[in-house]
């Protein structure tokens, strides 16, 4: 009976369960048609890049699987490929498979056989017409060269350790220098920098939500502390910051991009849920929580916190956003992730060199897929501030 | 009023001395020992310790530190460690050309946000109003790296409209020839952000009553919507040009680097790839101590704008 008398959906009572922020945002939220196909969008990223990140899907972005510079399908007409503008291809005179895609060029720069290939191909006299076949393209010198492979063993940078027997002439999004596949790596791309936007931003928010929380809720000397704290870092312009810390920190990788960011991109959090604490601890429920017998530290993050989480996750969204747009610039740099791992920055640093020579590709796909996902993820951080605090709007 | 500049002056003292711990501590304690970086890889203990004393750096942290705040208070930070050119001297001779992009720039972005931001503010609701802010925000998603390259490559490369990159000697030949590039793609990218900024600010303003009672007293649109509504707005707008401004100096490093325009945001670069920490420390502290003046003047300028403004 006494479960029943508390239980406020108990239909005999009479009284309906009225609906809380979260349920009333969501319900917004699902009522706005650009916020729901951002939000479609959003997931899908996040999709994606968690397949590639359990290597479901773009597992295999560093295998050279097509020619060099291999053309996106659609525009496969559009572009001579790369092999003929070598000086050695130059003499090829094989005929071409069909019109423009033409001859798949077999020496690879990052080859640690290049020299040799070359030079097994003067004696052969590159007569062998490998491309008359049309079909299947089969390189005369693959069987010495997985001799000489195997011998050689593993080599550097695991870029050779592709059969060069069969590569496409071209690929859905086109391919980079080395005859990557770029849809592969765009995805990979994306795994890095969603990874290390939410990751850097989740670090970011933690930190300005913990000093705020202090700095508003005992106010005093912490908050005069904290204060100062904050003046510090946001008297030195971001960007500054950032690179000031990417020249400390020598080692490169994942973590220390996540880092770099999460430690200087705290201060618009802190100084929000600072004013959100200023204003919640004196409210009557915080009293009540007090006279029950709440520790300050529940008071704080168990009963202020719920009421001012909706402020933190606009936050939170945000600074994704932020965050990956740094990322991109920090990486495109070299002050972000490895070389060995891929990410939008890398790939739009690769494309500089590339557009002058034609291939527009692996631009286009870093900054359609970097666009797309942004915008999306901007619309539906603004829907959902919207649907939060409608009082903003 | 000088009382009032005095005590803000004074306020700053702190925070400069929390900025001056947080280099130190990035560079001298966090960034360990830069003398076997310097030393190159062949080198012996002698010679290590040699650097280490040259530097400094074999004395205990709080000498340093006291080395550290006399280099910051006297404007002497000795010589780069990578081109061995004196800091200050890299300050003064890279500052103009910093600034003839950036000046030109921050003009020209508030003449043209404001005048937009106003235009959709007007329209609120519409469809233009709405069509312009999908544009602000999908021009925001595109990285500047995108515009640089493209630009660069479409109106310098292809079309030969502008210099590819690349710095002159006369002032004129600077502005209007090699900087006119730079400028044109910093105010692509940065004018969308900042209409979406002032077009909030303005429509704080536009539904208030003295627009009402500016409209009832039979005064033109254009009065109403440029001397009252503008000029009240002008606050948050001076706010946010006066944060801009120091961030300028070092915010369109990306520029500078791909045009090899010789300015302070390139020499920051150069500096971080080099692990030249001289240059970094200086181009850190003294911008945070400008970003701190830069916020001073712009309760200056509120009390200028806005005589109600009382400063306390």
């Amino acid at each position: 009976m006494t479960t029943a008398a508390i239980n406020p959906n108990n239909p005999a009572l009479g009284i309906e369960r009225s609906p809380g922020l979260w349920s009333l945002a969501w319900k917004r939220l699902k009522a706005d048609r650009i916020a729901v196909v951002s939000m479609v969008i959003v997931i899908a990223f996040l999709l994606l890049s968690f397949a590639a990140f359990f290597g479901l899907i773009a597992k295999d972005w560093n295998k050279e699987i097509a020619i060099n510079y291999a053309p996106p399908t659609l525009f496969k007409d559009s572009h001579k490929p790369a092999a003929d503008l070598r000086p050695g291809a130059a003499t090829d005179a094989g005929p071409a498979v069909d019109g423009a895609a033409a001859k798949p060029e077999f020496i690879n720069d990052r080859d640690p056989l290049r020299e040799v290939i070359i030079e097994l191909k003067a004696q052969l006299g590159q007569s062998t017409g490998a491309a008359d076949s049309g079909i299947k393209i089969v390189d005369p010198l693959a069987d010495v060269l997985t001799e000489l492979r195997k011998q050689l063993g593993r080599t550097g940078d695991g870029a050779a350790n592709v059969v060069e027997a069969k590569r496409l002439d071209y690929l859905p999004f086109g391919a980079d220098k080395w005859g990557r596949d770029v849809l592969a790596k765009v995805i990979q791309g994306s795994e890095t920098s969603i990874l290390v936007g939410f990751a850097a931003a989740i670090v970011a928010t933690i930190l300005g939500t913990v000093l705020g929380a202090f700095a508003g809720y005992y106010g005093g000397k912490t908050d005069d502390a904290l204060n100062w704290f904050y003046s510090i870092f946001s008297s030195i312009p971001y960007i500054l910051l950032v690179l000031a810390i990417a020249a400390v920190l020598k080692q490169k990788g994942v973590v220390t991009v996540v880092l770099i960011l999460g430690l200087t991109g705290w201060t618009s959090i802190f100084r929000l849920v600072r004013a959100e604490y200023l204003k919640h601890k004196a409210r009557d429920y915080v009293r009540a929580a007090n006279a029950i017998g709440a520790s300050n530290l529940r008071r704080m993050f168990v009963h202020i916190f719920p009421n001012i989480s909706h402020v933190v996750l606009v936050q939170l969204s945000l600074h994704v956003v932020l965050f990956i747009k740094s990322e991109v610039i920090l990486s495109f740099l070299g002050f972000g992730v490895p070389v060995d791992t891929v990410s939008w920055g890398s790939m739009l640093n690769e494309s500089q060199n590339e557009l002058i020579l034609g291939y527009w590709w692996q631009l286009a796909a870093a900054t359609v897929f970097m666009a797309v996902l942004v915008t999306a993820f901007s619309l539906f951080t603004d829907a959902l501030r919207d649907a939060l605090d409608p009082k903003l709007k | 009023m000088l009382a009032y500049i005095i005590r803000r002056l004074w306020q700053i003292l702190p925070t400069m001395a929390g900025v001056i711990l947080l280099i130190f501590f990035l560079f001298n304690v966090v960034g360990g020992d830069p003398a076997y970086l310097l030393a190159g890889k062949i080198s012996n203990p002698e010679q290590i310790a040699n650097i280490r004393k040259q530097l400094g750096i074999d004395e205990p942290y709080w000498m340093q530190l006291l080395i550290f705040v006399k280099q910051v208070v006297t404007f002497d930070f000795g010589a780069s460690w990578s081109t061995n050119e004196v800091v200050s001297q890299i300050f003064a001779t890279r500052l103009p050309a910093s600034l003839m992009i950036g000046i030109p720039l921050l003009i020209l972005e508030t003449i043209i946000a404001v005048c937009i931001a106003l235009a959709v503010a007007y329209v609120r609701g519409s469809f233009t109003d709405r069509a312009a802010m999908v544009t602000c925000t999908v021009a925001q998603s595109v990285s500047i790296l995108v515009y640089i390259i493209v630009f660069q490559y479409v109106l310098a490369y292809k079309f030969g409209w502008f210099p590819v990159q690349g710095w002159g000697n006369g002032f004129l030949e600077n502005l209007f020839k090699f900087a006119a590039l730079p400028i044109l793609i910093a105010l692509v990218v940065s004018l969308a952000p900042n209409i979406r900024l002032y077009r909030t600010f303005l429509l704080d303003e536009v539904n208030q009553d003295y627009v009402r009672t500016a409209r009832a007293k039979g005064l033109s649109e254009n009065r109403v919507m440029f001397v009252h509504v503008l000029r009240n707005a002008s606050i948050p707008i001076i706010t946010n040009l006066m944060i801009q401004l120091p961030g300028l100096l070092v915010g369109l490093f990306l520029i500078e680097r791909f045009f090899s325009v010789p300015g302070i945001g390139r020499e920051v670069i150069l500096a971080v790839e080099r692990s030249d920490f001289p240059v970094i420390k200086a181009v850190t502290v003294y911008v945070a101590l400008a970003t701190m003046l830069a916020n001073l003047a712009a309760d200056l300028l509120y009390k200028a704008v806005d005589p109600r403004v009382e400063l306390k």
